[in-house]
């Protein structure tokens, strides 16, 4: 087994984790969070192929995880405003709880 | 199997479970930060320093933050007792990570085990930046710009604001 696949067994090990949290876990946040994970797993992805990929001097690994992270940071301010937006209105952050969309 | 990717691998696979089966919110942001640090410190490993220190500073630096302040503003003691776990979800994470790693250990990779570090120096991005992935980089400030200030409008209180518009 070569090393790539070593980062590429973790890398599918995190994205199972994050699966697992944003599937069972009830509160908003750590939802979010689990989400956060499979996007890190993904990138974690692009830099192995970008490490051990025939073209390292293109950089387009690294271009990819920037942007990647450029957008998971929005993704996570935008997420945490709605969630506390939601939270004015239903006093919870339970997600079995937000069940509707009115009030 | 290098012992330094054994480590990184161990902390950052047990900080991001941890952070997943721990029942108090906080306590889970914590194991959180363990465990992007550890990815973080993969990134260094593999010679990716420029997004090793970017992974440091965006998600331990601010998405935890961000995180933890969300966690307080709307945590109540009482909710978090009567978080009771089901099965199906890590049986689908599982059976998921059967298939991918089923799929990555029968795969022929033609990479050899270790190419020699190709340099990524931070001068070297920032001519791509600069020069190849311009219009990329234009279009995520963009993007940053447009979801910091939609955070600020979804967030904001809109019963408070009109109380003050009166006087």
């Amino acid at each position: 087994m070569s090393s790539l696949q070593n980062y590429l067994l973790l890398s599918a090990l995190l994205f199972a984790i994050g699966l697992a949290g944003a599937l069972t876990r009830r509160n908003a946040i750590l939802v979010l969070i689990g989400i956060e994970l499979m996007l890190n797993a993904a990138n974690l992805n692009f830099i192995a192929f970008w490490r051990f990929g025939p073209h390292p001097e293109a950089l387009t690994g690294i271009m990819f995880t920037l942007f990647t992270i450029a957008v998971a940071a929005a993704e996570a301010a935008v997420g945490l405003a709605i969630i506390l937006a939601a939270y004015r209105h239903h006093r919870t952050t339970d997600l079995d709880q937000m069940d509707s969309l009115k009030h | 199997m290098t012992p330094a990717f054994l480590i990184l691998a161990a902390i950052a696979v047990a900080g991001t479970a941890a952070a997943m089966a721990l029942r108090n919110p906080i306590h889970c942001i914590l194991a959180l930060t363990a465990g992007l640090t550890g990815i973080a410190a993969l990134y260094l490993q593999l010679g990716a320093q420029f997004a090793g220190l970017t992974q440091l500073m965006v998600y331990v630096g601010a998405v935890a933050i961000l995180a933890v302040f969300a966690i307080m503003m709307t945590h109540r003691p009482s909710s978090t007792q009567r978080e009771t776990y089901s099965l199906t979800g890590p049986a689908i994470a599982a059976a998921l990570f059967a298939v991918l790693a089923w799929a990555i250990c029968h795969t022929t990779t033609s990479a050899q085990p270790l190419p020699p570090e190709p340099s990524a120096t931070v001068q070297q991005i920032g001519d791509a930046l600069m020069h190849h992935f311009v219009l990329p980089l234009e279009i995520i400030g963009l993007l940053l710009t447009a979801a910091l200030i939609g955070a600020v409008v979804i967030a904001m209180d809109p019963t408070k604001d009109q109380s003050k518009e009166p006087q």
